[in-house]
């Protein structure tokens, strides 16, 4: 594999009136870019000579509503008894994020053996972003992917349908605010010889609190 | 006198149909017999895995990494566990590591064993599915041997792995149905260790590749049925986002297991199979290569793992969990198991993207931390949804008989497609 950091120059030189921020974290390098110049972005990235990207690997909606918010305090809970029983009231009461959305490209290059990631942060009130299936064909199910999910609008796609949802579906299951056993379950119901949606019975309940650790325990070579 | 009207057809292939390879249903537009259009329509198996593992420590998701793609089970699991052992920063042991490999290649000889036989059962060819379910079934010993589990192994841990290979390898017992002297011929080769058991295997296996090729190879009918058949070229192959097989069919030789080696797999020797033609034909053909040389793999892996005995599991516990014996004796030991089994470890904050050599294409998992004992997104990258995306391209033109053809030549399994 050719060198990370290098076409993270590379990347920084030629496309720096383009993109927001480039960073590399083991050995892989994220780029930000904004939805106004992905096209552009991909473009440069599949044509340029230094960077040759012909394949898209992945298309990947990202819902940050929740980042970084944890079910269970571990500084204060402790102190004020043991109690696992905890509520998602955190979770509910999430503050509005700028930057809800996001669209994670992972692009990879054959004749440079080489990766890099690109982000387009998107907000809720806009959730829009080019589609890139005229540059890379495999983007279609992808997008589509992306689309049912989170409910991402990829724009010039060809063929914007839900892929992995029933037919029928409401909402877009992926987002974090979105119950993990979903609003309606199926019945066959004899009398009326179909399938009937009703309101989920299955009552959401935490089994592991989520639980954000920043005191520093897993730091290796530490007993 | 005036013709009558003939318009396009449009019916549904699947999703209750044994060619549709589990639950795809693709609406096909034809003229006459000539495919104008397919729709596949996908999701019927989808049981938001990525969504499940948000709610869950990190640990737990292995065993949903086994049930993606259910015919290649330990594969998944690495590309998963390669990934937090990415963002953990921590290496297996080598130990640990050629076992991944040698099992990673066993993974690889079930599918292409089971994709064989089902490929050859959509052709026709019936007895193929007989003979690579006889190889499939000492290869899934092997699974059951060293994880108690026939297919939904969750072996591979951050870390290493569960447990070291066993000493012994299990054997059948008589029962009502089978006496004393078919037991004892049924565990003729299953006296010594587990990878006494697996050399046996690999002994025996390159024998059954050969007869498998003379039965299908140079057959007339195979050939008929598979050549010039979804042909693909090189160019569209990557533009399409194909990987593994499915691209090395069409000529381009790129393997990640050469171009980008995790574990141990740039210290062995391989070879990476390509076609020419990147049809049905040129696909069969490289997979058939490719037993060959997970064979020749696991001989290598074999051969070391019997000269290097070692730990199969790093010594950190925050990650590790201690051994039952340090657990009843230590108490720092016991305090680890205790937080490892109720809460997990946390990642720290960032984002990795994994990628390894599946046996069906580039299996990816990117992973994003939020410092958190779960993970924030985990995004599976399953090679077969782009393989599938193509179909309508590949099968535009040819018959529907070609169809069936075409699509058990991708490879795909909707468990991984749908996750």
């Amino acid at each position: 594999m050719t060198d990370v950091n290098a076409l993270s120059l590379n990347v920084n030189e030629r496309l720096a009136d383009r993109i927001r921020s480039s960073s590399v974290a083991i050995a892989e390098l994220t780029v930000d870019v904004a939805r106004d110049h992905l096209l552009d972005v991909c473009l440069a990235l599949r044509d340029d000579a230094l960077f040759q990207f012909d394949q898209l690997i992945d298309v990947c909606g990202v819902d940050y509503l929740h980042y970084g918010i944890s079910e269970w305090e571990t500084q204060s809970a402790t102190a004020s008894g043991f109690e696992r029983g905890v509520d998602q009231s955190a979770m509910l009461q999430a503050p509005h994020k700028v930057n809800r959305f996001a669209a994670v490209y992972h692009l990879l290059s054959l004749s440079h053996n080489h990766r890099i990631r690109l982000r387009v942060f998107l907000d809720e009130t806009s959730l829009e972003v080019p589609s890139v299936v005229s540059i890379w064909p495999s983007a279609n199910w992808f997008e589509r992917e992306a689309f049912d999910l989170f409910g991402i609008l990829f724009l010039g796609h060809p063929d914007l349908r839900r892929i992995l949802t029933d037919y029928g579906f409401v909402g877009h299951p992926f987002r974090k605010d979105f119950p993990l056993s979903g609003h309606v379950e199926a019945r066959y119901d004899a009398a009326q010889q179909c399938v009937l949606y009703e309101p989920v019975t299955v009552v959401p309940r935490i089994l592991e609190p989520k639980v954000i650790r920043d005191d520093n325990r897993y730091r290796m070579g530490e007993p | 006198m005036t013709l009558p009207d003939i318009r396009h057809y449009t019916f549904n292939f699947g999703p209750q149909h044994p060619a549709a390879h589990g639950v795809l249903r693709l609406i096909l537009e034809v003229d006459g017999e000539t495919i104008i259009h397919a729709d596949p329509h996908v999701g019927l198996l989808h049981r938001a895995t990525e969504k499940l593992a948000e709610s869950k420590p990190y640990n737990h998701t292995i065993g949903y990494m086994d049930r993606l793609d259910y015919v290649s089970m330990m594969c998944n699991e690495h590309g998963y566990v390669l990934a937090i052992e990415k963002l953990l920063g921590i290496t297996p042991p080598l130990r640990a590591q050629y076992i991944r490999v040698m099992f990673d290649e066993m993974t690889r000889l079930l599918n292409h064993l089971l994709w064989l036989g089902a490929h050859g059962l959509d052709i026709g060819a019936m007895s193929m599915f007989l003979y690579c379910f006889r190889e499939r079934e000492d290869l899934l010993d092997c699974y059951e041997a060293v994880s108690g589990s026939r297919m939904h192994a969750t072996y591979y841990r951050p870390g290493g792995v569960y447990r070291d290979l066993p000493v012994n390898m299990p054997q059948y017992k008589p029962s009502l149905w089978h006496s004393k002297k078919e037991v004892a011929a049924l565990n003729e080769n299953r006296q010594g260790s587990l990878l006494d058991f697996i050399w046996d295997f690999t002994e025996r296996f390159p024998e059954r590749v050969a007869s498998y090729e003379t039965l299908l190879t140079h057959n007339r009918i195979w050939k008929q049925r598979t050549v010039n058949i979804g042909v693909i070229s090189p160019e569209r192959a990557i533009a399409m986002g194909f990987s593994g097989p499915m691209l090395r069919g069409s000529g381009v030789a790129w393997d990640l297991r050469k171009k980008q080696p995790y574990e141990v797999y740039d210290q062995l020797d391989f070879a990476i199979p390509v076609g020419v033609n990147g049809d049905c034909y040129d696909r069969y053909l490289v997979r058939v290569e490719e037993m060959k040389q997970s064979n020749h793999i696991i001989r290598q892996c074999v051969n070391w793992l019997r000269q290097n005995p070692g730990p199969v599991m790093i010594e950190n516990h925050k990650v590790a969990p201690p051994t039952r014996v340090d657990m009843k004796k230590k108490m720092e030991s016991l305090i680890h198991h205790f937080k490892l089994m109720t809460e997990g470890y946390a990642l720290p904050v960032g984002e990795a993207y994994a990628a390894i050599e599946h046996p069906k294409g580039e299996f990816g998992v990117y992973l994003i931390s939020d410092g958190a004992n779960k993970p924030y997104r985990l995004k599976i990258r399953a090679a077969g949804f782009a393989h599938l995306a193509a179909l309508n391209e590949m099968v535009k033109g040819h018959m529907i008989a070609d169809v069936v053809a075409i699509l058990s030549s991708l490879d795909i399994v909707f468990g991984e497609i749908d996750r």
